[in-house]
């Protein structure tokens, strides 16, 4: 990532400061808290979902700019899909959708939003 | 050498004046001088070979330069070499312990601990408590003020039977008068463990002075190569203590049914050890008494007052930093916050109803822009205290700590890029 990338992203920016679906969603299917160990930020993901679809997908977190905006981008691009498109989501393709180049310690804060989401499949088709 | 040559005596420093970059992460670890490159470099060049073994010329170079390794290192901090047990780092040193030690402990004996304890002198307890069933305490200080022997004595207990703390904590860089602290615990017949991996690379360090049982450090936090690292412990302790791993060297005899231990300190030294590392750290030790130690605190204290002095007069709105002002108690160690990020507390976030906005700069942001934009390079996160960071009630921290090579300058490129990382986030 270079200084510019980062400095002057507007997805980034836009996403982290005002993300969207941020919250809680009340009568969630699945709840997944993820932990990101090397920060110790953690993400509450709750998602609902309708036979295979995911009709709602609701984070809270208190992350750095990085891992609030990969959680919007996620929610995002995550709503709606089948449970077979989601667990065919490729951490490449989250990483792109951020558009920037990161170091290994920076992906992960990236990725623990989609970390929490493959969790929530897995736990609610119940494939663990 | 005075402290104005020392960067010369690094080769990285070409690299990283050219990109302007400042490294101020030393806590974590710490650059390498040519002097301890060429031990190294002279050992694979001209004295390979395993040691305490052969009985031709090489094997009798190499376990020669190891053996004075090992006596140096044991001079350094007031020890003789038998007192000398090398192992990787502290946190082996720590996991020996807690095993060793642990082995003669049962259900209901006390370990203590503090709040502010890396995380390699809280998880080898726990994982014995889970083996043992042994109670582990903790002194719960302040983060500005440094351990005081007031704060175990109410902790002591008839089945106290050790108290292992650090002398210095690698996030608050308060420093803990070990000496008092030791006399009570061995006043109540508990053994004394200092975790020295952030004092002895920093500060005059005498284990007969401040009497404790064991200590251990670290190579690679005080300019040595990384995989050694040394416990010291009392020659009677050492004596008493079971051995940790087995294997080679370790050994006097063994047969189909069993094994006699080596004297010490070989007894706790299991496999071939890390010789070049050794004969590395022993080229940095000379390195530091070279500069002395005192001129080496009293370097790093100039540089932590001045960050002191430098975070007064900037005045940055939402500038909060942890740790003892008291410069006398404090390394050079700078844990601080543009604003707090609350420790996730799931139930609280939930009820509130938490908006996303939180008037802070989240500490991985914060390290990133300082890298970006001034080439500073400062660590995030919980560094390995998540305890002592819980209680400062915040997710994380973030963290400069300097070294023998920083220099004012770069505590003013510290807060140049605190401030450029401000203006970014439009605080
Ligand atoms: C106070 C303290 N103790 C222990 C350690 C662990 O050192 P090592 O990783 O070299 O075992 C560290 C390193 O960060 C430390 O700062």
């Amino acid at each position: 990532m270079t200084a510019d990338e980062y400095i002057n992203s507007e997805i980034l920016d836009e996403h982290f400061r005002t993300p969207r679906n941020f919250g809680r969603i009340p009568e969630h299917d699945v709840e997944i808290i993820e932990t990101n160990p090397t920060c110790g930020d953690t993400i509450v993901l709750d998602m609902k979902f309708k036979g295979e679809i995911l009709v709602d997908i609701k984070y809270i977190t208190r992350g750095c700019s990085i891992s609030t905006a990969a959680a919007s981008i996620l929610s995002e691009n995550l709503m709606g899909k089948t449970r077979d498109e989601i667990e065919h989501t490729s951490k490449e393709e989250v990483l792109a959708n951020l558009g920037l180049k990161l170091g290994p310690a920076r992906e992960r804060c990236a990725l623990i939003s989609y970390d929490a989401a493959q969790k929530g499949i897995k736990k609610h088709f119940k494939t663990v | 050498m005075k402290f104005d040559e020392v960067r010369e005596h690094f080769p990285i420093f070409k690299k990283l004046d050219a990109e302007k970059v400042v490294y101020l992460d030393n806590a974590s670890t710490t650059q390498k001088p040519y002097e301890v490159i060429n031990a190294v470099m002279d050992f694979y060049e001209n004295h390979c070979s395993n040691v305490h073994r052969g009985v031709y010329r090489l094997g009798e170079e190499a376990t020669e330069m190891f053996n004075h390794s090992r006596e140096n290192i044991g001079k350094f901090i007031g020890a003789k070499d038998r007192e000398i047990v090398f192992l990787r780092n502290t946190t082996e040193a720590l996991n020996l312990l807690a095993y060793s030690l642990g082995s003669r402990l049962k259900e209901g004996d006390e370990i203590i601990l503090s709040n502010s304890e890396h995380h390699s002198n809280i998880v080898p307890w726990q994982m014995l408590k889970e083996r043992k069933k042994v109670r582990l305490k903790f002194i719960n200080s302040r983060h500005d003020q440094p351990i005081t022997p007031e704060d175990l004595s109410p902790l002591i207990s008839g089945n106290t039977k050790i108290v292992s703390l650090t002398e210095c904590s690698n996030i608050l860089g308060n420093i803990n008068d070990i000496k008092p602290i030791s006399k009570i615990a061995h006043d109540a017949g508990a053994v004394m463990i200092v975790d020295g991996a952030q004092s002895v690379p920093h500060m005059p360090v005498n284990v007969k002075e401040m009497d404790c049982d064991f200590l251990a450090f670290s190579g690679h936090k005080m300019l040595g190569p990384s995989g050694i690292g040394c416990l010291y412990g009392k020659e009677e302790s050492l004596e008493d203590l079971p051995p940790f791993m087995g294997g080679g060297e370790m050994i006097r005899t063994v047969t189909k049914e069993n094994f006699t231990c080596e004297d010490i300190p070989i007894k706790f030294e299991a496999g071939t050890p890390n010789i070049e590392g050794a004969i590395g750290f022993s080229a940095a030790i000379d390195f530091l008494r070279n500069l002395g130690m005192s001129n080496v605190r009293n370097h790093e204290k100039d540089l932590i007052s001045y960050t002191l002095k430098k975070e007064e007069e900037s005045n940055i709105r939402d500038l909060i930093s942890y740790g003892t002002r008291n410069i006398e108690k404090r390394a050079g160690i700078y844990a601080f916050n543009i604003g707090e990020i609350p420790k996730f507390d799931k139930e609280n976030i939930i009820s509130e109803n938490i908006s996303v906005k939180v008037h802070a700069i989240h500490p991985h942001d914060l390290s990133s822009l300082a890298d970006k934009t001034y080439g500073v390079e400062l660590r995030s996160g919980h560094h390995c205290a998540m305890p002592m960071t819980e209680d400062l009630g915040v997710s994380a921290t973030t963290r400069a700590s300097y070294y023998v090579y920083n220099t004012r300058e770069d505590v003013e490129k510290l807060f140049d890029a605190i401030s450029a990382s401000i203006k970014r986030f439009g605080f």
